[in-house]
């Protein structure tokens, strides 16, 4: 079994332009989970209407790349409006329902013949960013250390991915600081208190909704440079859930968790399923686990275990302080 | 187009889908791919398009289906493939009967064309928009009522623990998978026993859930949120086994099949008519037991007021538990039902999750008699919105109503208004 | 957004004797019937109801607080006591009735607009704002801080001076509260009555003038009891007026200046502590709540409905 084969793969994941796509998603979350205590179970939704936005102002309405860039923040700005305004004054469990469920809506939608006109359908829209790609300066494969490489293509993406990456980190870390990430700290805590000091929770809940959604609908976007296609799958509930785990194994509530988590999620998801595929090849299997499909399946049960095992025990991620999630209220 | 010739058409439908059971044949041919003939009823549809993709979602190749409704994709190897019809490219009035156009198959060996069986619902057929909406009144109660049977429990636990289980679709499909082993592999009981057998299971498998793991959690003081999280990651990780143990196929029970009832403009199998008197039986029973029962008292007790019933001297961790048996137990009759009138699959409770989601949040999240109402107006909804719009887009409005009793009523039907302070 | 400024409330030079006294002096020749007029109300509430199903929670015809006086409510379980609290403060809707604030009008006003014109309450059950430290629990309170906007919060330069000031003032209360050294800890570490004095001190942020205290020696150890008293016994000297709900008639007779009595909803008396420690109408409503809670699934829906409203206005959850 070639250990330093599995142990690449995983870091050039780790590094790839899917964790930086990831860690976007999962900033976005923090900002929602993480500091204001917004159970939003429909980030892949967020990131889909990033990505479409841009897709149909370029595929449907022939807008330049560069036009379209904006149309998909300005998608997120509204999608966070629509979902927030009939949700944010109710009960949390309102607000986590109406999140998977709206994105779900809006997946089937883009996905059925009825929407296909505008949106591709099931079969997606394609060739949206050739002008990103035109401009790659890296050519074949770079090569890093021994077997990590990367394509020239996903060199030039996930350069500008992990640069976006730190911009919003920045960006997010300068707001909470700020006596304004104090209130959304405050209303995570608890709401009437905040309430009762004069902060219109609404409000401040809304804004969380709008920055950690619009943050995700920049993923979307980064993710369509990448991929210069656009298409509903990768926007399953699933993702949603890789971002949740992402966040936990990092660390919700602080500033680099995202990150990390992003990163340690897909080190870990290529080790494992690369890990499982080798012992299916050597025959170190039972029958019903030899398929690639199946291995892959069982890495997701795995995921699913990692969320529910880290949540219980170790909610603070991996390198979080444990003491401040002891206090109770 | 007479009644008796739509009620000939079906029984040959229903006759060729015994002869080809099991979804799929192997037919020698030069090289490996998918095939298949697309007939509604004794008509081939010619001119539908097929599209193959691999593991990856891209398009491996596509065929349009010949005048004879035949059509095959060669692959240039074998695989995990997807291979999805194109509905919006079927004539007019032919509708899938499937839970899906998509399947997700792999293909094992060389040289061999795997035969794709699609199976069309002809019923509607230049039906009269009157007719079609019976007809489709008939099947949302149908689904309505699954819909209801399954809420019942997440409701109830919600009313009664304050969470919100995301993990209850795969209880509704772990019931379903359970009764099909029992059904079918190795010991092939009869349909009655296995899903006698399943519901004891799927109690069992609720009661467990609540036992090993909430009560212990709870004890914790694990907060809402981390609730909520553990939820999701369940239903990933069962979800995930589900398919590991039953597979990515769609599979039927082993349930006599009859000829078609015609009740006025109403066309359906008899096994549909049983599923919904059963059903509204099962419902029935519920309301009773919660009525007039002392359990079904202390939950409705517990479901209003957690401390309250607790300070009347009722054993709330043993009503909680007692609602997560019968949680399953009732998630495992629905995934059956779900089943018997369609077919089974892994993904099945995950797709009905969100219409339970809608139905209790209609209803009034935590009411018992909220979940069963509302799910009946989420299922007839649904399926009544098909006479006008795309079926594709069914369970899109739904989902849009649950949006608009949080912007209306958000405490739903049936439930009390909240107490904000 | 905009968030409506509050003047910050002037502190005149004490009055000899004390302000609390002279505004206490007024009262004395008030009668003692529920609705009595006061010279000098700061909150007027007329014709106040709320039901919960059949029940009727709150049902106020008419009551003024005097201004610059602390004013007990008190009354049996399930009074509607901390119920009519949460109509007052906008944590509730009513389902009737409307209540001005220093002549304003605060009928349906949210509750954080609320806090903004100087009406700020706190809880039964402290709300710690646990993973914040006490020092940022403080500061919270404060209000006019720009970098709570959105837009100016990413420059610390905008909002810097505000947050001087800001810390200064909660130093400033720490210190009176004697919460000085805990400073820095996490709010969720602090003591049952040392919560207590956090959440008072931490409504003093907003500068309100009329502080409304729910339950604020509940669950508080003796030796603490003293010093939380002493707190509430100062707020009027620095120009506020309070209200406060409270079990520990010694602790009614204690501090306050008027006592407002509610049963079953309603205010069925109202007087200086003495006049009403010996209205026969108040006896009889605490002697009248020694029934028993626990038999109430027993004894019918009516029942059901009836401990159900009263443990709901009571606020358990």
């Amino acid at each position: 079994m070639d250990f330093s084969l599995i142990f690449t793969s995983a870091l050039r994941e780790a590094f790839g332009t899917q964790a930086a796509y990831y860690a976007l998603l999962v900033i976005g979350l923090n900002v929602h989970y993480g500091y204001t205590g917004l159970l939003n179970f429909g980030q892949a939704g967020f990131a889909m209407v990033g990505a479409y936005g841009v897709g149909i102002m370029v595929t449907w309405a022939g807008w330049s790349l560069w036009a379209a860039l904006p149309m998909g923040l300005v998608g997120g700005l509204l999608f966070a409006l629509l979902l927030g305004l009939p949700t944010l004054r109710l009960r949390g469990d309102y607000f986590a329902i109406t999140t998977i469920a709206a994105s779900e809506i809006l997946r089937r939608v883009i996905r059925s013949s009825w929407a296909s006109d505008v949106t591709g359908g099931t079969s997606g829209l394609g060739d949206v960013a050739p002008e990103f790609t035109r401009l790659n300066p890296f050519d074949g494969r770079v090569k890093l250390v021994g077997q990590w490489s990367y394509f020239g293509s996903d060199v030039w993406s996930g350069l500008w991915t992990w640069a976006v990456v730190l911009l919003v980190t920045l960006l997010v870390w300068l707001l909470m600081r700020s006596p304004w990430g104090r209130v959304l700290r405050a209303i995570r805590e608890d709401e009437d208190a905040a309430r009762s000091l004069g902060k219109n929770v609404v409000s401040f809940k809304l804004q969380s909704l709008v920055l950690g959604g619009m943050i995700g609908s920049l993923g979307g976007i980064m993710l369509t440079l990448q991929r210069s296609s656009v298409i509903d799958q990768v926007f399953e509930p699933r993702t949603t859930f890789f971002a949740y785990a992402a966040l936990i194994l990092g660390g919700a509530a602080t500033t680099f968790g995202p990150i990390i988590g992003s990163m340690l999620f897909w080190f870990l998801f290529t080790a494992s399923t690369q890990f499982l595929r080798e012992m299916a090849r050597q025959g170190w299997m039972p029958g019903f686990l030899e398929s690639s499909d199946s291995t892959g399946t069982l890495v997701l049960a795995m995921v699913g275990l990692l969320i529910v095992l880290l949540t219980v025990f170790r909610p603070q991620g991996v390198f979080g302080d444990r003491q401040e999630l002891l206090l109770d209220g | 187009m007479a009644a008796r010739q739509v009620t000939r058409l079906l029984t040959t439908l229903v006759l060729t889908a015994l002869l080809t059971l099991g979804v799929a044949v192997a037919a020698l041919a030069e090289g490996e791919g998918f095939a298949g003939t697309l007939m509604a009823g004794e008509d081939p549809i010619p001119g539908a398009e097929v599209v193959v993709r691999d593991a990856d979602g891209n398009e491996v190749g596509r065929a349009t289906s010949a005048e004879d409704g035949s059509w095959a994709v060669i692959t240039d190897s074998t695989g995990q493939y997807q291979v999805e019809l194109l509905t919006d490219t079927l004539p007019d009035g032919v509708e899938l009967t499937d839970a899906s156009p998509i399947r997700d198959v792999r293909l094992t060996i060389g040289g061999l064309q795997l035969q794709i069986r699609y199976d069309f619902d002809e019923a509607v057929v230049g039906a009269s928009t009157g007719d079609k909406l019976v007809q489709n009144l008939f099947s949302g109660l149908k689904t309505g009522l699954i819909i209801a049977i399954a809420a019942v429990g997440l409701s109830l636990i919600f009313g009664t623990t304050g969470l919100i289980n995301f993990a209850h679709g795969e209880l509704v499909t772990f019931g379903a998978v359970t009764a099909w082993f029992l059904n079918t592999a190795g010991l092939e009981l009869p349909i009655v026993l296995a899903v006698l057998g399943a519901v004891i299971i799927g109690g069992a498998f609720g009661g467990l859930q609540e036992w090993g793991m909430f009560a212990r959690l709870r004890k914790r003081r694990v907060s809402g949120f981390q609730f909520l999280t553990v939820t999701i990651g369940l239903s990933l990780l069962y979800q995930s086994t589900l398919r590991l143990w039953f597979g990515n196929s769609f599979e039927d029970y082993v349930i006599e099949q009859r000829p078609p009832l015609e009740i006025g403009p109403i066309l359906t199998p008899p096994k549909d008519v049983v599923v919904m008197v059963l059903a509204l039986l099962v419902l029935l029973g519920v309301a009773a037991m919660l009525q007039l029962t002392r359990m079904g008292k202390a939950m409705r007790a517990v479901a209003d007021n957690r401390d309250l019933a607790e300070a009347s001297g009722i054993d709330v961790s043993r009503v909680i538990l007692m609602v997560w048996v019968l949680g399953g137990s009732l998630a495992t009759v629905g995934g059956v039902f779900q089943g018997i009138t369609g077919n089974v699959h892994y993904l099945n409770g995950f797709k009905l999750l969100l219409l339970m989601f809608a139905a209790i949040i209609l209803g009034g999240l935590g009411s018992a008699y909220g979940a069963i109402v509302g799910g009946i107006a989420v299922g007839i909804t649904s399926e009544v919105s098909v006479v006008w719009v795309s079926s594709e887009l069914k369970e899109v409005w739904a989902l849009l109503i649950l949006i608009g009793v949080l912007l209306v009523r958000p405490q739903g039907i049936l439930g009390r208004a909240e107490r904000l302070g | 957004m905009d968030e409506p400024h509050v003047p910050p409330v002037d502190h005149p030079d004490p009055v000899p004797g004390g302000r609390r006294a002279a505004a206490a002096a007024a009262l004395a020749d008030l009668d003692c019937v529920p609705g009595v007029e006061k010279p000098d109300p700061i909150l007027i509430a007329d014709e106040v109801t709320r039901r919960f199903g059949g029940l009727t929670a709150v049902d106020v015809e008419h009551l003024e607080i005097q201004r610059g006086v602390i004013t007990a409510l008190i009354g049996p379980n399930g009074a509607g006591k901390t119920t009519f609290f949460n109509l007052l403060t906008g944590f509730d809707q009513p389902d009737t009735g409307s209540w001005s604030f220093d002549g304003e009008q605060l009928g349906r006003v949210p509750a954080h607009a609320v806090a903004h014109r100087g009406m700020v309450r706190t809880f039964q059950l402290t709300k710690a704002l646990t993973r914040l430290t006490v020092i940022e629990n403080m500061r919270l309170g404060a209000t006019r801080q720009t970098g709570e906007r959105f837009i100016t919060a990413p420059f610390r330069a905008a909002w810097r001076g505000r947050e001087d000031d800001i810390t200064a003032q909660a130093d400033e209360l720490l210190k009176r509260f004697r919460l000085d050294h805990v400073r820095d800890d996490y709010a969720g570490t602090l003591s049952g009555g040392q919560r207590k004095l956090r959440e008072m001190a931490r409504s003093l942020m907003v500068k309100p003038r009329l502080v409304m205290l729910d339950e604020p020696m509940a669950g508080v150890n003796p030796a603490l009891t003293e010093s939380l008293l002493g707190h509430v016994k100062d707020l009027p000297e620095d120009g506020m007026t309070v209200v406060f709900v409270e079990h520990d008639m010694d602790v009614v007779m204690d501090i306050s200046d008027w006592v407002v009595v509610m049963a079953q909803g309603r205010i069925i008396a109202e007087g200086t502590p003495h006049a009403v420690a010996s209205n026969p109408e108040v006896i009889d409503a605490y002697l009248g709540e020694h029934h028993d809670d626990k038999s109430a699934y027993e004894t019918g829906p009516v029942a059901i409905d009836h401990a159900l409203a009263r443990s709901v206005a009571e606020g358990y959850e």
